[in-house]
């Protein structure tokens, strides 16, 4: 239990020998909404709307997309904290869509979150010592060399002091709440950890840090990750493969450098376009390449009939109101949801190449 | 319907303001007791912030920003605080003023974006009652409805979708980004004349980022109002930013124009920042480099120069960066820095070693 701090890496495990981890199919939640006096259901947020994706182990699949799109949501249930409406998740083969709380047990040790709030995750009658103790307890783990050793060094691996061990959360920044969020993850070294916005409280030096360490950890321990973030050069850095979502859908998902080179959804094209630059003379001409998106920002009560995004795509036809575009492959590693892609290889245009 | 047409006014080329700050802080120091010794959380911080600019504040994790920002704003409560200095609003010194004086500020002259959504957000009332309420406190003479209608418009403005049936939603039914959108709207609500946004964009993603740098944008050409924005996205503070302040250890170690503090930065913590950043306008790199070493203790905070244990360059200073405290002293016109290093010495290894790297 005690050996995460080690810092020799060997190599990571050959791509081939990859196997899907985690297989999502079909997953929704949409979240009743109640009115009137006999608090009947008169609709539903469907923030999480049929989604399907795998993660391979030892990879990092990283999520992006607008707020309120479902990312979150989605953690929640592939984590199990939160019951899917419909779908099903499947780790390491086995289906654990509607298991227990018994039978999630074994599991809970495999798959950790990390959570987006590092101000509300925390309990702030616990010390740091308590809280990230907790999974051994919950778990019944007796970690080598005893459970306030095992903290201390879960501390300073996240590059937190160990004299923080009695202090309360509150007595700490929202960097530093994080990363006890971070080494409390870390405790029973999961298989996998779902992290939702992990480093976005964290400043850019300790982002790192954190950034290098989710790296090592992975190296050396094998972690698979599904790693939610806003931050595009953050998700850039960490991941394998990027997934983008779009009001409760995945509208495209792809290897890391196919993404970021050749964006083919209106929506990434747009994303990609409003990253701030982080230089002060570039501020003019950054506002004039930005994709302004204009039109009404759809709600997840109800949604656009076909594309979703067509409310704000400036290339939505007709076709686009009526078929909803299926999430498809248009290159290896590569699909995307939309009638009219950009950058796509299609039968006149060359196919994109390589660099 | 959601504007996000407005190009973004370039404020950056604004000559420099001339006349008296509607800000003043000087010497702040902010300290609190604790079990363990005290916590020397904001120490000895000064700046001026002049109508209609914007100042970045950025800086480690746990460096001071928020505690700052809390202090302005005069909500350091607890009998554990102790703070000293001078915090001039418009000429009025808001340390020795009361609480009450201080409270019939907030909302209207005085307005901050809270880095927790949890703080400012009521968990047993509706995101409009909430809106609504801090309109009202100021516009006494306004009815439900208006007030109501007014909360709506402000939803709709930092883009909350259908915000007319969402106003009645509780915070824990609006994701984490809807929750700080919802913020905005109620710290933006009075139009205020000087606006704190503590890490106003974290949980957002960057399309809707940029509607909320518009917004902010839009309510300084309107109103004229100052704004201090904290964040640690150092993309964030290029767009905005007229001038730049980098903490570390509770204290201003670097100040200066954002243009110089990008391009010429001289104060080896912040090119360990600038330096750290993954950055999409540049090649995939294989591994991050992180300012090495671990955050000062704010209660043992080190001797001297707080960044000595981590500094690469502290053994060039002939012992001084142990021993004696840098003061803050003119680089270049209107940019300051704390360190030891001769700037001459300084500009010769920004060039060479860190500007190549960048
Ligand atoms: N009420 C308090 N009691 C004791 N220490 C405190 C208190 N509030 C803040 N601190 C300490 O003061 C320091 C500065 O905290 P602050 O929240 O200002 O950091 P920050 O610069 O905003 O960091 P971040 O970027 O992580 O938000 C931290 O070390 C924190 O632990
Ligand atoms: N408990 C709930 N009850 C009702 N609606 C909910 C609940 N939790 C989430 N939602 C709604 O589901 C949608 C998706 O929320 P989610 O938190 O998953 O978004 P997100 O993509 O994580 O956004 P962000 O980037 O802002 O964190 C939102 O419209 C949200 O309001
Ligand atoms: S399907 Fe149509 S509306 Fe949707 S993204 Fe593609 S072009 Fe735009
Ligand atoms: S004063 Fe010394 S330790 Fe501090 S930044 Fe300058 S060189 Fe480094
Ligand atoms: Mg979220
Ligand atoms: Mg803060």
């Amino acid at each position: 239990m005690t050996d995460t701090q080690t810092t020799s890496i060997p190599s990571p495990a050959p791509a081939s020998d990859r196997e899907p981890l985690l297989k999502v199919t079909g997953l929704t939640r949409h979240f009743p909404i109640r009115s009137g006096l006999m608090r009947r259901q008169t609709g539903a947020v469907r923030a999480v709307d049929g989604i399907d994706f795998t993660v391979n182990a030892g990879e990092t699949l990283g999520v992006v997309g607008e707020s309120g799109c479902g990312k979150s949501t989605m953690g929640r249930l592939v984590t199990r904290l939160d019951e899917p409406t419909a779908g099903k998740i499947e780790f390491e083969g086995t289906d654990i869509t509607h298991l227990g709380v018994g039978a999630m047990r074994p599991m809970r040790r495999d798959i950790q979150m990390i959570f987006q709030d590092p101000y509300s995750s925390l309990n702030p009658r616990h010390t740091v010592g308590t809280i990230v103790s907790a999974p051994f307890k919950l778990q019944g783990v007796q970690p080598e060399g005893g459970v306030k050793k095992a903290v201390q060094e879960l501390l300073e691996l996240c590059g937190l002091s160990p004299e923080h061990y009695n202090r309360y959360p509150h007595e700490f920044s929202g960097g530093q709440r994080q990363r006890i969020g971070i080494a409390r993850a870390l405790a029973l070294k999961p298989k996998m950890i779902v992290a939702d916005e992990p480093v976005s409280a964290l400043d850019v030096s300790i982002q790192a840090q954190v950034v290098n360490l989710l790296d090592d950890l992975q190296q050396e321990l094998g972690l698979t990750y599904l790693i939610i973030a806003h931050d595009l050069s953050v998700v850039r850095h960490v991941s394998d493969r990027v997934a983008v979502m779009y009001l409760g859908k995945v509208v495209e998902i792809a290897d890391r450098d196919s993404l970021y080179r050749s964006p083919m959804h209106p929506y990434t094209n747009a994303l990609m376009s409003a990253v701030p630059v982080p230089d002060p003379r570039r501020r003019q001409r950054a506002g004039r390449e930005r994709i302004l998106l204009t039109g009404d920002v759809p709600s997840p009560i109800n949604p656009p009939s076909g594309c979703r995004f067509r409310t704000r795509c400036w290339k939505a036809q007709d076709i686009c109101s009526s078929q909803e575009p299926p999430l498809v492959a248009l290159k290896t590693g590569h699909q995307v949801a939309c009638h009219f892609p950009e950058n796509a290889p299609s039968g006149n245009a060359p196919a994109e190449t390589a660099s | 319907m959601t504007d996000l047409q407005k190009t973004p006014a370039d404020a950056a080329s604004a000559p420099a303001p001339a006349g008296d700050p509607f800000l003043s802080v000087r010497d702040l120091r902010i300290h609190f007791d604790t079990d363990d010794g005290l916590v020397r959380s904001v120490d000895g911080v000064s700046f001026d912030l002049h109508k209609g600019r914007t100042l970045g504040i950025v800086g480690e994790s746990g460096s001071g920003k928020s505690v700052t920002s809390l202090g302005i704003m005069g909500l350091h409560r607890s009998k554990r605080a102790r703070i000293s200095g001078e915090i001039r609003l418009n000429g009025e010194d808001l340390i020795s003023a009361g609480p009450d004086r201080v409270r019939q500020l907030r909302g209207r002259e005085l307005a901050m974006i809270f880095q927790d959504p949890l703080t400012a957000m009521h968990p047993y009332y509706t995101v409009g009652q909430q809106i609504v309420e801090a309109y009202r406190v100021h516009h006494p003479q306004a009815t439900k409805k208006q007030a109501r209608t007014r909360a709506v418009e402000m939803l709709d403005r930092v883009g909350i979708p259908q915000p007319d049936r969402r106003v009645d939603d509780y915070p824990h039914q609006f994701s984490g980004g809807m929750r700080q959108r919802a913020m905005i709207a109620m710290a933006l609500v009075n139009d205020p004349s000087l606006l704190i946004a503590d890490e106003p964009t974290t949980a957002l993603d960057v399309t809707v980022q940029a509607q909320i740098l518009d917004l902010i944008r839009d309510l300084q050409e309107e109103f004229g109002s100052a704004v201090i924005i904290i964040t640690h996205d150092l993309g964030v503070v290029a767009e905005l930013a007229d001038d730049i302040l980098v903490m570390y250890g509770g204290k201003c170690i670097e100040r200066g124009p954002a243009e110089t503090l990008f391009d010429a930065p001289e104060h080896p913590y912040t090119w360990g920042l600038l330096g750290s950043m993954p950055r999409l306008d540049r090649e995939l790199q294989d591994r991050l480099v992180p300012v090495k070493g671990t955050p000062p203790s704010l209660i043992n905070v080190p001797t001297g120069c707080a960044f000595h244990p981590r500094c690469p360059y502290a053994a060039l200073t002939g012992g001084r960066s142990d021993s004696e405290v840098p003061v803050l002293a003119e680089a270049a016109p209107g940019h300051h820095a704390a360190c030891h290093l001769p700037a001459a010495e300084r500009h010769r290894i920004f060039a060479e070693e860190i500007a190549p790297r960048l």
